[in-house]
């Protein structure tokens, strides 16, 4: 799965995009978040309000609990603060 | 069916993300030329505003083909929801931009004033919630900015049109 990351979140992780292998039990948007979180001390600095965090499933909003299905580009980012 | 009625002419939409800056005058001019049932035309123009007098620039970073596709959808929305409409612009920039200069215009236009005033309003509060973008600031001093944080009034003013 292909993730991508936006704005402050990108600059935590030090990644604008990258490729994972997802274990299984990630099944929601918001498991691939918690997931994360557990990956070093960058993913849980860009993580740790998780709530915040905005998903994308190939560049369509989706709420935390949506399943992720066979989505082929995850982005990460935080609330917009266009306009 | 009435014979008579002519064929509605599909609304036109333009959605434009770019680097460029934008021609508010020449934009408002393409929602009407060339028509002349169209009485009314609202637009809005965000700017890059300094509060304090620190700030170097906004830089302006999005999501490639969300940030177009979301606001597109935004546009579609408007369309559904004021079907009188003739033509809405979007148009938001991205990459650096120092105080004073353009960030965004929506634009929208319609037989009558209402329905132009109210899409233009729409358009902005859902471009502002959802639209892929996210503005740091790049201070003076040279030093780096924080990234500008989201504004809860801006979720509640896009609910207030659910």
């Amino acid at each position: 799965m292909k993730l991508v990351y936006f704005a402050w979140v990108r600059e935590r992780i030090g990644l604008s995009e990258e490729t994972v292998d997802v274990p299984d039990h990630v099944v929601t948007a918001g498991d691939l978040i918690r997931w994360l979180a557990g990956r070093g001390d960058a993913y849980a600095h860009a993580f740790e309000a998780a709530a915040q965090i905005r998903v994308a499933v190939d560049q369509e909003h989706v709420p935390q609990d949506a399943p992720l299905g066979p989505a082929r580009e995850v982005a990460l980012f935080p609330p917009m603060t266009g306009g | 069916m009435a014979v008579d009625e002519p064929a509605p002419v599909p609304a036109q939409l333009d959605v434009r993300v770019q680097a460029a800056d934008f021609d508010v005058g020449a934009e408002i001019a393409r929602l009407h030329a060339g028509r002349t049932d169209v009485g009314a035309v609202a637009s809005f123009v965000g700017l890059c505003r300094d509060e304090g007098g620190t700030l170097a620039a906004l830089e302006l970073e999005h999501y490639p083909g969300m940030a177009e596709m979301e606001i597109r959808r935004v546009a579609e929305a408007a369309l559904a929801r004021w079907p009188m409409l003739t033509a809405v612009t979007a148009i938001h920039r991205h990459g650096r931009i120092p105080p004073g200069d353009r960030i965004v215009l929506v634009a929208a236009a319609s037989p009558h004033r209402t329905a132009a005033f109210e899409a233009a309003e729409f358009l902005m509060d859902f471009l502002k919630t959802r639209a892929p973008f996210w503005k740091k600031e790049h201070r003076l001093d040279g030093t780096e900015g924080a990234w500008v944080a989201a504004k809860d009034t801006d979720d509640a003013k896009a609910d207030r049109w659910r």
